[in-house]
């Protein structure tokens, strides 16, 4: 029989989530998937499954869960504060959640996005080759209370009580841009004062673009408005009607007609994804060599993140109920064949 | 066209090949051909085409070794033909579909009439009586850019948004039409409704528009419209023939 989970509460900003669906760029339907990617591949690693499985992304807001089966979790993304029938959850870690138990994700104290990755994967409709909900194609909904998402039958060697210590990124601070299609037409004094200039990210912001109010006065190009609509790729740093920066996520239009005064590279997405309202975000042109270095290299680091990750051991002064524990079970009696 | 077409590069791995800074019909034409050309000879590294008014875009693989040889051979692809002068893509067709004009449908009808100087009548003829080309496919999944319109149709978008527009709508600006395929909020006039699904995520075949094709917006009454709705047609009452 398939493991189910079944969601009792969660915030507004649930979807299932995995890499997007790339190939219908041409028919106007944009990649989407995880907007923090490497949340996704560290989940992957702790359960040592396929980064292609679809996992469970939580805005701001987590949920209340229950399994219809033993299955092994992993949390990991923005820090929430999770238990299993009351006992804490470390996040950026493995854990089993044994059937009939409850698992409780609540708000985010540090980044946006959270991620609930089950072994298995989640086994949400496949849509156009992908598990993933792009809501602003239509495509799929958001999770609600009374849904029963169907686990993976692939379960693999999932195996619970492994940490990751993630990459740091969910306080903002400095992201690497590439220069984009217009960046040629802002005066290079505009360009210096963007390198020198902190944004706040501000409240408006979703899977599709996130935008990022300077402490100053907004950025000008020379050629206005005027640009013919192009392309857009996730990451692209668009300069809109009131010189106020949008940083484009995985949801994004295909096409677009603000001027682009750089592209962030897709290492430094997750930082921009995870900055909460109110958090600085700064930016610096890198040249295409090295940004396409960095984004190589990242890429091949998210790729051997499994190699990264350890037993949970906990300390036994923070076991508060110590002595209920059988502590001998692994003791053999010596006959066994 | 001495400066065109060129080559820029967009993110950290992706190329651009720009046929001109305005749209024209044979820029539009010449981007169709080049990624047309891309897709038949299958070049490794690229992982995906596609093109917008005037460009085309290629997105490669990341880990794909040999960026600079990969340009030097769009380079030459970019160099070896006048790309302007090629044919548009074959198996496009011509679609009649059914669009109610104006009344509460379609709301900004008069306005829209009105900027681009035009009685409400003939700005029903011009634009029902132009048989428009797909030019691009973008913005939202399926959803087409079509033009040209005459000249009078040159005209800006809204300063200010329009909460949203429906499914179906049939919108104007700047000599194009865009048919919405999602509800959306836009600053393009909405001056026609349709019952025309182009995005069917559930359907064989979700993206029913090609860049190529060519539409007639024929003018039909809501109460037709209204029957196209009530039998769920996700064509409106849309026809198709094969014109190449």
């Amino acid at each position: 029989m398939t493991a189910t989970l079944t969601v009792l509460q969660c915030g507004p900003g649930v979807t299932v989530q995995d890499q997007g669906r790339p190939g219908y760029l041409a028919y106007g339907l944009s990649r989407g998937g995880a907007t923090d990617l490497l949340a996704l591949a560290e989940g992957a690693a702790l359960l040592g499954q396929s980064p292609e499985l679809a996992a469970i992304e939580m805005a701001g807001m987590g949920g209340v869960f229950d399994v219809s089966e033993d299955v092994v979790i992993a949390l990991t993304g923005a820090l929430m504060k999770a238990d299993c029938d009351g006992t804490a959850l470390r996040w950026n870690a493995s854990h089993m959640v044994p059937k009939g138990s409850r698992l409780t994700i609540g708000a985010a104290r540090e980044g946006v996005y959270g991620y609930l990755h089950v072994a298995g994967g989640v086994d949400a409709a496949n849509r156009l080759g992908a598990r993933s909900a792009h809501l602003a194609a239509g495509i799929g909904k958001p999770v609600k209370a009374g849904d029963m998402l169907a686990i993976g039958s692939e379960a693999g060697s999932a195996q619970a009580g492994l940490k990751l210590d993630p990459d740091a990124r969910l306080s903002g601070g400095m992201v690497r841009i590439v220069p984009s299609l217009q960046t040629a037409s802002f005066a290079s004094e505009e360009l210096t004062r963007f390198e020198a200039t902190g944004f706040k990210r501000d409240p408006r912001g979703n899977r599709m673009g996130v935008q990022m109010t300077p402490e100053g006065p907004g950025f000008e190009s020379r050629e206005g408005l005027s640009v013919l609509s192009e392309i857009i790729v996730p990451g692209d740093v668009q300069i809109t009607g009131n010189g106020t920066p949008f940083v484009l996520m995985s949801e994004c239009q295909t096409t677009g007609g603000y001027p682009r005064i750089g592209s962030v590279l897709a290492c430094d997405m997750p930082k921009v994804a995870q900055a909460q309202p109110g958090t600085e975000i700064r930016f610096q042109f890198v040249s295409l060599e090295e940004g396409r270095d960095l984004v190589l290299r990242a890429l091949r680091e998210w790729a051997g993140l499994g190699k990264r990750c350890t037993p949970l051991v906990r300390d036994p002064h923070d076991i508060p109920d110590l002595l209920s524990y059988q502590l001998i079970s692994g003791a053999i009696a010596g006959d066994e064949t | 066209m001495p400066n065109w077409p060129e080559l820029c590069t967009i993110g950290t791995n992706g190329l651009l090949i720009r046929f001109g800074d305005q749209l024209s019909e044979p820029a539009n034409r010449a981007a169709l051909a080049f990624r047309a050309a891309v897709e038949r000879e299958g070049w490794s590294g690229v992982e995906e085409t596609s093109t917008s008014l005037v460009s085309a875009y290629l997105r490669v693989d990341p880990a794909f070794p040999d960026m600079d040889a990969l340009e030097a051979r769009t380079l030459a692809l970019m160099a070896s033909r006048d790309w302007f002068a090629e044919p548009l893509p074959e198996g496009r067709r011509l679609w009649r579909v059914p669009t109610v004009y104006g009344t509460d449908l379609a709301p900004q009808l008069e306005e829209a009439a009105d900027v681009a100087g035009l009685s409400v009548a003939e700005a029903i003829a011009t634009i029902s009586g132009t048989q428009v080309r797909v030019q691009t496919i973008g913005f939202a999944p399926g959803q087409p850019y079509l033009g040209a319109l005459p000249e009078a149709w040159n005209i800006p978008r809204q300063t200010a948004l329009t909460d949203k527009v429906p499914i179906g709508a049939l919108t104007v600006a700047i000599r194009q039409l865009t048919l919405f395929s999602v509800s959306t909020p836009t600053g393009w006039r909405h001056v026609g409704q349709t019952g025309f699904r182009a995005f069917r995520p559930d359907a064989d075949d979700p993206f029913v528009l090609r860049p190529g094709d060519e539409v007639l917006f024929q003018e039909t009454t809501p109460e037709q419209y209204h029957r196209y709705q009530d039998a769920g047609d996700p064509d409106g009452g849309a026809v198709a023939e094969q014109i190449a």
